[in-house]
């Protein structure tokens, strides 16, 4: 196997006596679509936060693109082709769809200590940021202020964001939370056609939507890896039966 | 943005119309008082339209602002003092004073949010205040007089009145003409996207503090030729210009205003300032007045006096 595009090494982060990270190792294929499961509270946006530099490691190693990148800042990671959605939708409220993402091109088309042109009149920016949002189904809603997109509009315009960066790996923090069912389908269906182009970690509770795109997936508990395999793998996987859906049992029974 | 007809454009156009005809009035009328008032009016607006760059557009709670204008002031006066008087000189010296001390704390300062942005931006102010307390040399606590206006040779008198008022009221529309062209490019959009989400800029791909260390140093700087404009305008300059509250003032105008939008700091340096003006002749109390009046506007004029203008349009 060639070298990974992601590689985590025995990363660690502790909140006081929790470690919410422990010793977790992983590796992500180029080309893949990578899921990352396991009941609340197993670590995973914490695990997606320290990808991204949004938090620190208290040890280990991230290596991306055979670099390593665990000391690095959130933007830094950014211009070298990691992009993110959020988990609670993070937008710029204020801002149009459009305007949103052309600031995600803008951030990766050289500096911007520019101080005199009207950034909304370049026009290489306004035509990538209106392809990406094509991409996602939104470019009717492009003059629309974000307050005012639906839900299910702002976790698309998340995603047309993340792919306006031109990223090479796609960390994706449950970009299914809070759609209906309608919306939840359209998303996959983007995420299938999305896959084709770029290598996805995926962070998701919708084990429908994990089963039917995952190429691997990797199953998190109390900061751990406990399995790391292809879907049908997984589902056979006894630790994990025990480990994810056990605990629910044991829930039941005893109540 | 719209160039359409509405009471927010046409309130901005006949303010600037009025301050652009002002000295017609004066002169025909023979009111001097108005023109002295209005200089004032219209440095204080160019001070609160720099700060409204940080604040409004930059969410950046400076609480030390009106050190700058101390700093600009200081400059063309100590210079004056030392016998340098052309305003060549003093006030590229006070500019770059201004966007020194904006570099230094800026950096400083940038590394916190929130409440401990304000008071670190206030500690920082109130410390160069003491400062020119201190200045034995020039004039300590009772400050400095200015004998001799900046010298700009034979290109503009300052010691003219309407001269020195057109100087003014030309810096003024030039600095919202420069805070008009920045909010609107690439600059702009990134610290106003700081505004909103710093979590999300960083994600793709901005490094945020460079972007508000630079846009808080072009405040600065601007804030610091009203400072050389002040000093001039009084003939005078005094530790009392960098006190707490007239960054307070500074703030006041701009709420009052209208945080973000263009021409709302000189809207509220204008009703500030002539507000104080008048409730001061009926009473001494006057800020007993004041204070509730701006409660009012506060409280039900979200985005101040431009936004409710907004929402007469909205009808």
């Amino acid at each position: 196997m060639a070298d990974p595009l992601l590689r985590v090494e025995n990363l660690v982060r502790r909140f006081g006596g929790i470690a919410a990270t422990d010793h977790l190792s992983l590796d992500v294929a180029s080309g893949e679509l990578h899921a990352i499961i396991g009941p609340n509270g197993a670590g995973k946006t914490t695990l997606i936060s320290q990808l991204t530099g949004q938090l620190q490691p208290n040890s280990g190693a991230i290596r991306f693109a055979g670099r390593d990148i665990t000391r690095l800042p959130a933007w830094r990671r950014s211009a070298l082709g990691l992009a993110r959605s959020f988990q609670i939708t993070s937008l710029l409220s204020e801002f149009t769809a459009l305007d949103n993402v052309a600031l995600a091109v803008q951030a990766h088309d050289g500096h911007s200590f520019y101080f005199w042109g009207d950034a909304r009149r370049e026009k290489h920016l306004r035509d990538k940021a209106l392809a990406a949002l094509t991409r996602v189904g939104l470019e009717r809603r492009a003059g629309v202020v974000v307050s005012r997109l639906s839900h299910g509009e702002q976790r698309e315009l998340e995603l047309a964001v993340a792919l306006a960066t031109s990223p090479k790996l796609l960390l994706l923090d449950e970009p299914m939370a809070g759609l209906g069912s309608t919306e939840s389908a359209r998303m996959i269906k983007l995420l299938q056609e999305l896959r084709r182009e770029v290598t996805i970690v995926l962070v998701e509770h919708d084990m429908d939507a994990v089963f039917a795109l995952a190429d691997r997936i990797t199953v998190l508990v109390y900061g751990r890896v406990i399995a790391s395999d292809t879907p049908a793998a997984i589902r056979g996987n006894e630790e994990v039966k025990r480990a994810y859906l056990g605990d629910q049992h044991v829930v039941t029974s005893n109540g | 943005m719209s160039a359409s007809f509405n009471a927010r454009n046409a309130v901005a156009a006949l303010v600037v119309a009025g301050l652009v005809l002002l000295p017609l009035y004066t002169s025909l009328s023979g009111n001097v008082f108005a023109l002295t008032l209005f200089t004032r009016i219209v440095i204080f607006a160019l001070a609160a339209v720099s700060l409204n760059l940080i604040m409004g557009y930059g969410g950046m709670m400076s609480f030390g602002h009106a050190a700058y204008l101390g700093i600009g002031g200081y400059a063309v006066g100590i210079l004056a003092f030392e016998g340098t008087g052309s305003g060549f000189i003093q006030w590229p010296v006070a500019l770059a004073a201004s966007a020194l001390f904006a570099l230094v704390i800026g950096a400083l300062s940038l590394r916190t949010r929130g409440v401990y942005f304000i008071m670190i931006t206030l500690a920082f102010a109130q410390m160069a205040y003491y400062v020119a307390s201190g200045l034995a040399r020039y004039g300590g606590d009772d400050g400095l007089t200015i004998y001799k206006r900046s010298d700009f040779g034979g290109l503009i008198n300052l010691s003219n009145r309407v001269q020195f008022y057109y100087l003014c009221l030309g810096c003024l529309l030039g600095g919202i003409y420069l805070v008009w062209r920045i909010v609107n490019s690439r600059f702009g959009m990134v610290v106003q996207g700081l505004r909103s989400n710093e979590a999300r800029m960083q994600a793709i791909g901005f490094p945020a503090t460079r972007y508000r260390l630079v846009c808080f140093v072009i405040a600065g700087t601007l804030c610091g030729l009203a400072g050389a404009l002040l000093a001039n305008n009084t003939d005078f300059v005094s530790p009392a210009v960098m006190y707490w509250t007239r960054s307070g003032d500074l703030m006041v105008m701009v709420i009052l205003g209208g945080m973000g939008s263009l021409f709302g700091p000189v809207i509220g340096a204008v009703v500030y300032l002539v507000l104080e003006e008048f409730l001061s002749q009926l009473t001494e109390y006057w800020a007993l007045i004041m204070g509730p009046l701006l409660l009012l506007i506060v409280l039900f004029g979200r985005g101040g006096i431009v936004g409710l203008l907004g929402r007469l349009d909205r009808g």
